[in-house]
């Protein structure tokens, strides 16, 4: 799947993103990205630190406009009209940007003015939830209180899409369950669309339904996750005949072995794949589907072998 | 009602749900009529999709294992399928197996441990007075 495969038309789609390349300097921040997030999704962009995650991020929040390309939230250029995209788009950063000096309380009412629909019993239920003390300044508290800060500042005017860098960034595995939670009831509400980029890909594979993997500014996995999960196997084969060299199969992604006896990882539709291995003399001793950590790590094995250079 | 999701295995996780939901409810740990969990609160409390819960139970109720009541909620079915004489025998044979190596730390033999059985059905049978 190096080529996006969207799952549904761009025109349901709540954020569109199609061919958006950039550079800083020499560098290729992001090169060729499309991808389509549809309504109601928890969609999840997966990558490494310096992947492209947050550039990206910045491109549909409109702080950044594409060098080439066009960026779509709601069916708006967030460029074009931050206050059409902003409005209805909660955000937690990376860097949580919180006023420091500010206290809880002074955060929720200051955040409350820019937000017509703001819902002050629910920030109320969620400072409560999350244990927040009121008279407390945002620059003492913690980093995973500072997290559920930011958490409810996205939240509780309702937005209709939940963007989130990194919400489990430098958090404690208590800390991290609580986020993950708060985002699941988010998502339990009707028609409320998640977008979360992380590299924790355990959160990734419990709670999205569609993903995007980025390596080095390039997306190289877009769809269903259940479309890519079934949609690659590791197969154990035995071959009739022992191998000088790694043997030459189609569809492979990565190999081991020796002589009669190999494992790979493979993309394709499993039944070709079964069709494809007897007819390279091998018996399919056994087959499983991989976890998404195995695919992503084949993929970048693949990508390096290709020879991708970020810095072109 | 204890569950358990590898987020990472190859089986969808909407599907170890059904399984896992499936034996309990083969096992009687799940009595008929009983109440599910809803969809909201199984989904924070196993850090999922709530979606995928909601898959789950709509096979389940499909499979007429669960009744989904209007407004009030997902129950285990009164009268819940027979299970298939072949997931019967996989549900005693992990017990069976739990069983055959606990003896085996003890040092009692297979031949111990049938007669052990033997005893203990027929007290069950008939129960002394």
């Amino acid at each position: 799947m190096t080529t996006p495969c969207p799952s549904t038309s761009s025109s349901d789609a709540v954020i569109s993103v199609a061919g958006v390349s950039r550079h800083f300097g020499g560098r290729r921040a992001l090169d060729q990205v499309t991808l389509h997030v549809p309504r109601g999704a928890v969609f999840g962009l997966v990558g490494e630190n310096g992947a492209g995650k947050t550039t990206l991020i910045q491109h549909i929040l409109g702080l950044l406009a594409p060098e080439s390309g066009t960026v779509r939230v709601f069916g708006r250029d967030p460029v074009a009209d931050p206050i059409g995209v902003l409005g209805r788009t909660g955000y937690l950063s990376e860097r949580r940007d919180l006023p420091g000096w500010m206290r809880i309380d002074e955060l929720l009412r200051y955040t409350r003015a820019f937000y017509p629909r703001w819902d002050g019993e629910y920030a109320e239920s969620l400072r409560q939830r999350f244990a927040l003390p009121s008279s407390q300044k945002v620059q003492t508290l913690s980093q995973g209180q500072q997290a559920k800060a930011g958490l409810i500042v996205a939240l509780a005017f309702r937005p209709e899409l939940l963007l989130l860098d990194e919400p489990s960034s430098g958090l404690d595995p208590v800390v991290r369950r609580e986020i993950l939670e708060a985002i699941i009831r988010t998502v339990a509400e009707d028609r409320r669309t998640v977008f979360f980029s992380s590299h924790l890909l355990d959160e990734i594979e419990r709670v999205c339904d569609h993903i995007a993997m980025i390596r080095a500014g390039r997306i190289v996995l877009f769809g269903r996750l259940d479309d890519i999960k079934q949609g690659h196997r590791r197969l154990h084969l035995h071959f009739d005949e022992p191998c000088q060299a790694p043997p030459a199969l189609e569809a492979l992604l990565t190999l081991e072995g020796a002589g009669r006896d190999w494992t790979g990882l493979f993309r394709g539709d499993p039944m070709r794949l079964l069709a494809m291995a007897r007819a390279a003399g091998a018996t399919v001793v056994a087959e499983e589907v991989p976890s998404l950590d195995e695919v992503f790590v084949a993929q970048t094995l693949v990508d390096a072998r290709r020879g991708a250079d970020p810095h072109v | 009602m204890h569950l358990r999701i590898q987020a990472a295995s190859g089986v969808p996780i909407y599907l170890q749900l059904v399984q896992q939901i499936r034996s309990l409810v083969a096992s009687r740990q799940l009595a008929a009529g009983a109440e599910l969990p809803a969809i909201r609160t199984l989904a924070e409390r196993l850090l999922i999709n709530p979606n995928t819960v909601a898959r789950a139970y709509l096979e389940l109720e499909r499979a007429n294992i669960v009744v989904k009541r209007h407004g009030s909620g997902t129950y285990v079915a009164e009268n819940p399928p027979p299970v298939a004489r072949s997931q019967q025998q996989s549900i005693l044979a992990e017990r069976v197996d739990g069983l055959l190596a606990e003896a085996a730390q003890m040092g009692i033999g297979v031949e111990d441990l049938v007669g052990l059985l033997r005893r203990r059905h027929q007290r069950m049978a008939s129960p002394p007075s």
